[in-house]
């Protein structure tokens, strides 16, 4: 058997989009949840890839580049916040970001 | 499979000893050549001329004191110097020097490994090299240090830009990424070079300037200055380690040369024909070597050079006749052409070190995206008109 | 030889996406994060997107990582201080992720007919070649549309980045 189930690539990506979203739920520093983000994003990429194998057509592949130069731009803009937040408030934690709460 | 893999086994051994060889004695080469500019001999007392100074550099920083500060983050303390020069020596794997050559037998590329991809493995690794110098200024829990490996790998991610959009641009001529490839179809004389036929002088020059600010040379190596910011990004580093940050660097100068001569000039391709009687130029530029050398050993300025003059006069001689004996030619011409040109773009660095000043960090940044980043742009447009136009 | 390849990078990637979750200095959930783009890179490989794997190294771990390493080191903000959580979730999150997740592997295994696996050189259109004329020709439009994207992100970081002129 030197072949690789297609269901064990599909099930790998289903692990890191878990735990993408569980990283997402759970950590407070901001930099932390987006790095989650980015790692959703990346289960999704190897999905993508994985079906374009699959279905022999080179589809996918061109989804995962316009997922990758989203996330890009993405992380440019998010990264770009996360300083201008930091400078007005000199924290990273999420929970302390609360003042449009009532 | 076997014969492959010990092949593959010896192709390595022989490339990292010419390599690690090829390394130390270009920083003779480097200090020599700055030495003449500034019209003062450098280093001749280690040795005929100077040649054993790499070995004394080599014991001195073996033997200096290893010494770890105590504030440091150990882990990437330990890793930046690690990831450094494993991404500078990686890249060398796939650089090929020569053509298919057959050995008792079997049939090899001078190459390492031949990817479909080889341009873009050369730009994913030197986009990866970028790591050691930002952890080296991180790990080294130094104000300095880490506003110097900062500066440094913001320089090598913005020039990073100019000089693929500087690669794409004979890309979109040869239309291969294969580097073999790219030197087919450079094949038959100077007037099908990528500098020539396809007009990248534009891409070539961006090209080389991008490579001084990737590899960190002046004038763009104001983050590691030793006179600015306390040596930047190596301060806390000592001995070994900071060897391998310099080994780093030269390999990386050493890789963007060489890319330099696959996409721009040729590779390992002769000039012109050798039915024309190109196989005579390295016998002739070593032989006139040998004759020069004989000349002034009859009659020295140093005493000392009475022995060294005409030794190395014999020596050069031995290899113009080397040059002509058929059965090496084959694979000897091709890797005197590769190493000539490699040689000659890394000769242009030198230079440049020894003649400019350096550019502040504001002027060097502005630099990269105002002006080269455009330029870049432009050349690519101009040269996908022009394909499209004549093909 | 393609199972223990794929075995040996898919635990190096799961591992090191543990780690981002479970780090609790940013710094080393970065390095981790650089760990899995790489494995997943590899991984590409296997499925024959050479293209892809090059993109994934050149753009995402060697780009978009660098931009958050430098975030991380410039505003320098320190460990993150872990409050209590309550037990009950604790005790029950870990074991129903996994049984979740076991029984997705069992239901995506359902599906594939044994011998339709995966192996180097199954799929040779992964080439720059085809992707190249996919993408300029099929989906030429998207093309288009991420590069203004591009630019208005440029734009933002840009502006975003300025010092107030007070």
């Amino acid at each position: 058997m030197s072949e690789v189930p297609v269901s064990w690539f599909l099930t790998l990506s289903a692990v890191l989009f878990a735990l993408g979203v569980a990283g997402f739920l759970f950590r407070r520093n901001i930099i932390t949840v987006f790095m989650s983000i980015e790692l959703m994003l990346n289960a999704v990429n190897l999905t993508f890839v994985t079906f374009s194998y699959q279905l022999k057509q080179v589809s996918g592949h061109l989804f995962t580049f316009f997922v990758m130069v989203v996330a890009a731009a993405e992380a440019a803009v998010g990264l770009a916040i996360i300083l201008t937040v930091f400078k007005n408030r000199a924290t990273l934690n999420i929970d302390e970001m609360n003042s449009m709460k009532d | 499979m076997n014969a492959f893999i010990v092949i593959s086994l010896i192709k390595v051994a022989i490339v990292f000893a010419v390599l690690m060889t090829t390394l130390a004695y270009l920083q003779w080469v480097e200090r020599k050549v700055i030495a003449h500019i500034q019209v003062r001999p450098g280093p001749y007392r280690v040795g005929p001329h100077g040649l054993l100074q790499p070995l004394a550099d080599v014991i001195k920083l073996v033997t200096k004191e290893d010494l770890i500060p105590s504030y440091v983050n150990k882990p990437l303390y330990l890793a930046a110097p690690f990831l450094a020069i494993t991404m500078a020596l990686l890249s060398i794997s796939v650089i090929p020097f020569g053509p298919t050559i057959e050995v008792a037998g079997y049939k090899t590329w001078m190459q390492l490994t031949d990817l479909n991809i080889g341009v873009l493995f050369v730009l994913a690794v030197s986009s990866i090299g970028v790591y050691g110098i930002a952890f080296a200024g991180w790990a080294s829990n130094n104000k300095y240090a880490l506003l110097g490996g900062l500066r440094s790998s913001a320089q090598m991610i913005s020039y990073e830009l100019p000089m693929t959009i500087a690669i794409a641009a004979p890309l979109l001529i040869s239309n291969t990424l294969d580097l073999r490839m790219l030197v087919g179809t450079q094949a038959g004389g100077i007037w099908h070079w990528n500098l020539i036929r396809g007009g990248q002088i534009v891409s070539f020059i961006v090209f080389l300037i991008a490579a001084f600010a990737e590899t960190n040379r002046v004038p763009f190596d104001l983050p590691e200055a030793e006179n600015e910011l306390v040596a930047g990004f190596h301060t806390e580093y000592s001995s070994m380690k900071f060897a391998a940050f310099f080994m780093a660097e030269y390999a990386n100068m050493i890789t963007v040369s060489a890319m330099a001569t696959l996409l721009f000039l040729g590779g390992w391709e002769a000039p012109w024909d050798a039915k024309y009687g190109s196989g005579w130029v390295p016998t002739a530029i070593f032989a006139l070597a040998g004759f020069v050398a004989l000349y002034h050993g009859i009659n020295p300025p140093r005493k000392r050079d009475r022995l060294t003059f005409p030794a190395f006069g014999v020596v050069f001689l031995g290899i113009a006749v080397l040059f002509q004996i058929p059965m090496l030619q084959e694979w000897i011409l091709p890797l005197f052409w590769f190493a000539a040109k490699t040689g000659a773009i890394l000769f242009a660095f030198i230079w440049v070190r020894g003649t400019l000043p350096r550019f502040r960090y504001d002027q060097l940044m502005g630099f990269a995206w105002k002006f080269l980043l455009p330029v870049a742009m432009l050349n690519l447009v101009a040269t996908a008109l022009g394909v499209a136009w004549l093909a | 030889m393609d199972v223990v390849l794929f075995l040996i990078f898919a635990i190096i990637a799961v591992v090191c996406a543990i780690n981002v979750v479970v780090q609790t200095h940013p710094i080393s959930s970065a390095i981790s994060l650089i760990g899995v783009m790489g494995s997943l890179a590899v991984l590409y490989l296997l499925l024959g997107a050479e293209f892809v794997a090059a993109a994934q190294v050149i753009v995402y771990a060697g780009a978009v990582m660098v931009l958050f390493v430098f975030v991380i080191m410039l505003l320098n903000a320190g460990r993150e201080t872990v409050r209590g959580r309550s037990f009950m979730v604790q005790l029950l999150g870990v074991p129903l992720l996994i049984a979740f997740l076991g029984l997705l592997a069992w239901i995506a295994g359902q599906f594939y007919k044994p011998g339709t696996g995966v192996h180097f050189g199954g799929f040779t259109g992964g080439s720059p070649i085809a992707i190249g004329r996919a993408l300029f020709t099929t989906y030429l439009l998207p093309f288009e549309i991420t590069s203004i994207l591009v630019l208005i992100a440029i734009v933002g970081a840009v502006v975003l980045g300025r010092k107030e002129m007070d």
